[in-house]
């Protein structure tokens, strides 16, 4: 028996369009490492989007060809990348001036775990015997004006990410605005999780299904 | 006659003793000192506190003075990361200490302590782990953690171009954390691409004045760590 499979939501791709659209012109974004960084090949033409990366750069390019590797020209993901015509080095502590002191727009973020109150976790797990490391995520969510979350949906073996109280250690409190999976775009309000916009073949009885904090139908 | 400029890396490091307090620049490969960190492996000073963004990679630079178990206490933002295999293990067997501390909070406790100012409050940690046991303060009604300063006996930072001043300029990335841990050390040592003379660099360009930097030695080739890493190799040299 054949089963033609329908495809439910949207691809990591057009998560990152997604996300893309919603910066406006103008800004100054720090990307995170992973899905974040396909964000900066879908903003739309027309649209000047100058991006930072807080190992101290501000003007951060494309992936260079090998042959144009630069040891010292490298991402807070610790990978190669260009620097583009305008753009700045600075060091640390003038980089985390911008991130702390308001400066950045937006910065689009991973998580492991968000709640309903737009606290997230994306450091550490909180496992035993683990290493932490927390690199600059608490210092963006605490300085940047704007947090957006990218992510799939649910965890692989099919947890929601969307949660009411955050089990794993926090990198921040009451930060998230909006929240993009492949399921659904979220926005974080006062009266709580306000779906925007679902993924094909996604309605909201599903969505409800594969969300363990209570949505709300825009 | 002001001279900062030394012969070589070993001579640079000479006066470092044990259980000092050293702060390591460089954000993974970009900007690591990896020949001054070499000549302190040889020099043999140990019982240190390394302040550094990461653990090093492989089995050489930082990942080989944390190795050769000169290293009591690490203070960084990041200590895994790929091919950093040797902090993880000794961490986990309880032979090496760490202070986690959030990057940009990092940069600012250096920045602090270099600038003689004792404690600050930032809003990065609030509500975590990270901030448990520490003072917090409201301030036009958002809370924020008080941090303090971080000063060391001596600093290992990378540069591009010295002069016998001391005046540096830094290559892209590669600045990272080298210009505050410039200024928040008794002593400063560094290794410069090229030496070049007064008045070469530009003074509206100078990154670092030479009053923070205490000596300077030329490493005219220095080592690619990802490639060291790559190829497998270990210091010391086999």
């Amino acid at each position: 028996m054949e089963i033609k499979e329908t495809k439910v939501g949207w691809s990591r791709i057009e998560m990152a369009q997604k996300v893309a659209l919603d910066i406006p012109d103008e800004s100054y974004v720090n990307l995170g490492i992973g899905l974040p960084e396909l964000v900066a090949d879908h903003v739309p033409e027309g649209r000047e989007v100058i991006y930072h990366t807080e190992n101290g750069l501000l003007g951060m390019g494309p992936i260079p060809e090998e042959s144009e590797r630069d040891p010292e020209l490298i991402n807070a993901g610790k990978k190669n990348i260009t620097a583009i015509k305008g753009g700045s080095f600075f060091h640390h502590a003038d980089s985390f001036t911008m991130i702390r002191g308001k400066h950045i727009d937006i910065c689009v973020l991973g998580a492991f775990q968000v709640s309903k109150d737009g606290d997230i976790a994306n450091w550490s797990t909180g496992k035993p015997g683990a290493i932490p490391a927390v690199g600059g995520a608490m210092d963006l969510v605490a300085g940047v004006k704007r947090i957006f979350v990218i992510t799939q949906h649910n965890t692989k073996d099919g947890k929601s990410k969307l949660v009411n109280e955050c089990t794993y250690p926090l990198t921040g409190k009451g930060v998230v605005e909006t929240i993009y999976t492949n399921l659904a775009i979220i926005d974080l309000k006062k009266e709580g999780l306000v779906v925007r916009e679902m993924g094909p073949n996604v309605d909201f009885e599903y969505l409800q299904e594969h969300t363990e904090a209570p949505l709300i139908k825009s | 006659m002001i001279n900062k400029i030394v012969s070589s890396p070993a001579e640079a490091v000479a006066n470092i003793f044990d259980g000092a307090m050293i702060m390591i620049g460089g954000f993974g490969e970009a900007g690591s000192p990896i020949e001054l960190i070499h000549a302190l492996i040889d020099q043999g000073a140990k019982n240190l506190t390394v302040i550094s963004n990461n653990t090093g990679s492989g089995h050489v630079g930082i990942a080989s003075l944390i190795e050769h178990r000169r290293v009591a206490k690490m203070i960084c933002s990041f200590p895994r990361t790929l091919n950093s295999t040797v902090f993880p293990e000794l961490y986990n067997k309880g032979e090496v200490d760490l202070e986690l501390v959030p990057q940009g909070t990092l940069a600012e406790r250096i920045r602090a302590g270099g600038a003689g100012i004792p404690a600050f409050y930032t809003p990065s940690s609030v509500n975590t782990s990270l901030a448990n046991g520490k003072e917090l303060r409201d301030f036009d009604g958002i809370t924020y953690v008080m941090e303090y300063g971080l000063k060391a006996d001596f600093s290992l930072v990378k540069c591009e171009a010295a002069d016998r001043y001391g005046n540096l300029i830094y290559n892209k990335t590669a600045r990272n954390f080298g210009p505050v841990m410039c200024t928040a050390a008794d002593q400063t040592l560094v290794q410069a691409k090229r030496i070049v003379e007064l008045g070469d660099i530009d003074p509206e360009c100078v990154v670092t004045p030479g009053i923070f930097v205490k000596k300077v030695v030329e490493v005219t080739n220095p080592s690619d760590e990802s490639k060291l890493v790559a190829e497998e190799r270990s210091y010391p040299w086999k």
